[in-house]
């Protein structure tokens, strides 16, 4: 490991003003970690010097996890607690998935989120996703040798509430704190824009392992700012596999295989798929325990031919989101490829084809995700310097409603709205006297409540009794800029409020989390008490630095009084810090926070006024 | 509180109260205000800070969108001059207006039962044409003539307008699948 501790130039002399921080591409085959160093993205790698990890994770029977490669040995021989490709899990039920018949798991339907049963129990994709991102956190800490300020993990843009929720909580289990949840094709377009010093409109087309994204960009001056976006969270490389796999069965005309054969099978469909990208024609060969035998030859284009219902699907949403932007297709200036499975020698002929010339291709489709995710993560974590003053407006994918009437839908937020957003509907009591309301809060496009997601049902209770639509009662959606919802109720003649934040009903509980949490780190065999004091005195040191930067720069809007009591607050936390009471420490912070409210208030209050204020000077000036 | 949330959206972007708008200089104004209030200016503060964003990221959106949208601008000028829309309460229109609504209904209709996406991308795009003669009777009518009365009366045929264009795209959403 002290191989790798660099010493940048940038950090010697002031190692407390570069705050570390990563960007993760969580992905559905591979996930790949990223910083930026001395002003530049790179992708770190681990001690053998790759920078991908498979995203898998086996469960031993002796109580090991093995993650990555190590895991990715055993998945034929051991199928069953060797999970692949989880990411397709997240924030789904077992009806949500595709192919289930012929993956090797032994799933546990029920209410919620999809669970697997391994030889280490039963495993939510939240927990076996936040293996995949101890590893990465590990190798973070490693070769940056310093505490991680936190980190921007980047989802589908297609993903919705329920996956970004499970998202979030896997990285929550995992220790890291999440600066952002970025948009995949937003975080790729941010690397190309920047390198390439790009203006106009793109499109980002992502295809992944698991996971299809479409979003149209306009870049100007800096400003990345998203259209409209659409995609389909379980169309991917895997689906041309297992096409690929379902053939070779056809063709063979063996017997149905074994979950051991199975599986093989499908590692040589893979590597088929693969071969063709660079040949002609690839051959698969494979003795089967059965004692059968697979011998054949598949050439690029028959595999072009069974996949091409795949390639179609993918343009569907590519004219959709087009629509929502009011573009034509030959109104995009340049289209931006990502994922490893837009290798494919078809599916760049396809895309060339839409939009009437060659993608982009100048970018390692499996590391710009991760590249622009750390460029961002730098940002986030307050390491701005001139050159990095980029702007990203990023929207919502999907349509946010209430369930009415009839199972019907009425829609609060319209997709491809502008992050952070909220919106207001009112809604009155059918029934005299009535004094409860029901909601039930869905997203997706379609009419009816049933075709879309459920994401949370809440009750508000306690509505005073009135005749039949006079109560008034205000359901507001908040959305932030990480795409996550939360909804609150009011009746407004009383003010009786009931308020949810929306932890979606496929996502985890609180105690769920806190269980995983304790487990994950009893198995970790660290000390929970001492790292919830580290991380409180991090914290208490960030919001003291924060404050006092903020009083150098605009003390001038505090009374004399009112800043002898934000110094006393902070002599007062300073003091908390020190100690090793990580409960005090929490109350401290908090407790300042309140104090620094309004002075927070008034300096952003402030900001805006300069922003205009600037604006009339240019004016002035020209 | 310090934050003056009585600010109308036309002050806060420093464009003209008018219908007319300067879409470059809303737009930059726009990016102008979100560099200064988006919430990945705060990510790296305290948790007052990130809520302050979130709240001013969230008015400043709302603010663009509403004037951006022709419809929605139309609205807020409304509002502003205190002239009750009547959305709820006046849905009087002409008899030639509804039978022409008919019309479009009908033939967005036919063609989502037939599943004609073409059929209905054309119908589209002739709406299209419509509501653009429509908003220019709305700029006439709020900018030149002042009259909020007759405005009133276009807003709510646009309404129509927007609605059917709501109802196509849902139709050609649900026809590509």
């Amino acid at each position: 490991m002290a191989l790798l501790q660099i010493a940048e130039p940038g950090m010697s002399t002031e190692p407390h003003q570069h705050r570390l921080a990563v960007g993760i591409d969580l992905g559905t085959t591979n996930s790949l970690l990223a910083t930026v160093r001395n002003g530049i993205a790179v992708c770190l790698p681990d001690e053998s010097g790759r920078t991908m990890l498979p995203s898998v994770v086996r469960y031993c029977a002796d109580g090991r996890i093995e993650v990555g490669q190590l895991a990715v040995k055993s998945q034929a021989t051991d199928a069953r607690n060797t999970i692949l490709s989880v990411k397709r899990f997240m924030g789904r039920g077992l009806k949500d998935v595709a192919h289930v018949e012929t993956m090797p798991y032994d799933f546990e339907d029920g209410p919620g989120m999809v669970r697997l049963r391994t030889v280490q129990g039963v495993k939510s994709p939240v927990e076996v996703s936040a293996e995949v991102l101890r590893v990465l956190r590990a190798r973070a800490e490693a070769s940056l040798d310093g505490d991680l300020v936190g980190a921007v993990i980047t989802v589908p843009a297609y993903f919705d509430d329920a996956q970004r929720q499970a998202t979030k909580d896997a990285a929550r289990l995992a220790g890291l704190d999440v600066l952002r949840l970025l948009n995949e094709p937003t975080a790729a377009a941010v690397a190309y824009g920047l390198d390439n010093a790009a203006e106009g409109v793109y499109a980002v087309y992502d295809l992944g392992g698991g996971t299809f994204d479409l979003s149209i960009l306009k870049l100007s001056r800096g400003v990345f700012e998203v259209l409209s976006t659409n995609g389909d969270a379980a169309l991917g490389g895997d689906d041309f596999d297992h096409r690929l796999f379902c053939s070779i069965l056809e063709r063979a005309a063996i017997a149905p295989p074994s979950l051991e054969d199975s599986r093989r099978l499908q590692m040589k469909a893979r590597e088929a798929k693969e071969l063709l990208t660079s040949c002609d024609e690839a051959p698969i060969h494979l003795r089967l325990g059965s004692g059968e035998e697979v011998d054949l030859v598949i050439t690029r284009d028959e595999f072009a031919e069974m996949t091409r219902p795949l390639v179609q699907k993918t343009l569907t949403p590519v004219r959709k989101a087009l629509r929502d932007a009011g573009l034509s297709a030959d109104e995009i200036k340049g289209v931006v490829m990502v994922g490893g499975a837009t290798r494919m020698p078809h599916i760049q002929r396809a895309v060339a084809n839409f939009f009437g010339h060659e993608p982009l291709t100048n970018l390692d489709p499996d590391k710009v995700v991760a590249l622009g995710a750390a460029m961002q993560a730098n940002v986030l974590a307050g390491n701005r310097t001139q050159q990095d003053d980029w702007l990203l407006l990023d929207v919502i994918p999907l349509s946010l409603g209430l369930e009415t009437m009839g199972g019907l839908v009425e829609k609060v937020v319209p997709r491809n709205s502008t992050l952070p957003i909220a919106r207001a509907q009112e809604f009155t009591t059918f029934k005299d006297g009535q004094t409860a309301m029901a909601f039930h809060v869905v997203q997706g496009e379609r009419e009816l409540v049933a075709d879309c997601r459920s994401l949370a049902r809440f009750e508000l209770r306690g509505i005073p009794p009135m005749v039949a639509g006079a109560a008034r009662i205000r359901v507001s959606f908040q959305v932030d800029a990480d795409g996550l919802l939360s909804v609150s109720a009011r009746e407004m003649s009383s003010g009786v409020e009931a308020s949810v934040l929306v932890k979606p009903s496929y996502g985890l509980s609180d105690v769920e989390i806190a269980e995983m949490l304790k487990s994950g780190v009893e198995h970790a065999g660290d000390d929970m008490r001492l790292r919830a004091l580290r991380e409180h005195q991090v914290e208490a040191e960030r919001v003291i630095e924060a404050t006092e930067q903020a009083l150098g720069k605009d003390g001038r809007l505090l009374t004399p009084a009112e800043r002898a009591q934000i110094d006393a607050a902070i002599a007062h936390l300073r003091v908390l810090r020190e100690g090793d009471d990580d409960r005090a420490i929490k109350a401290g912070i908090d407790a300042f926070a309140r104090t620094t409210d309004e002075f927070a208030a008034r300096r952003m209050d402030d900001s805006i006024r300069g922003a205009l204020a600037g604006h009339k000077v240019d004016e002035l000036e020209l | 509180m310090s934050i003056d949330l009585t600010q109308d959206y036309f002050s806060l972007f420093e464009v003209p109260r008018a219908y007319g708008l300067d879409e470059g200089a809303l737009e930059a104004a726009w990016h102008r205000l979100q560099s200064q209030v988006h919430p990945d200016r705060y990510a790296h503060l305290s948790d007052a800070d990130k809520r302050r964003a979130m709240q001013w990221a969230t008015r400043v959106n709302e603010g663009y969108r509403t004037l951006k949208k022709p419809l929605a601008r139309a609205q807020y000028l409304l509002v502003l001059a205190g002239v009750d829309a009547g959305v709820e309460t006046n849905t009087a229109m002409s008899p030639e207006f509804l039978m022409e609504q008919m019309e479009w209904r009908e033939g967005v209709e036919e063609a989502r039962t037939a599943g004609e996406i073409d059929e209905l991308e054309q119908l589209h795009r002739r709406l299209l044409h419509h509501s653009r003669d429509v908003r220019a009777e709305l700029a006439r009518q709020l900018d030149v003539d002042h009259d909020y009365t007759e405005a009133a009366d276009t807003v709510r045929r646009l309404m129509f307008i927007e609605k059917l264009q709501h109802e196509i795209d849902d139709a050609l959403l649900a026809l590509e699948g």
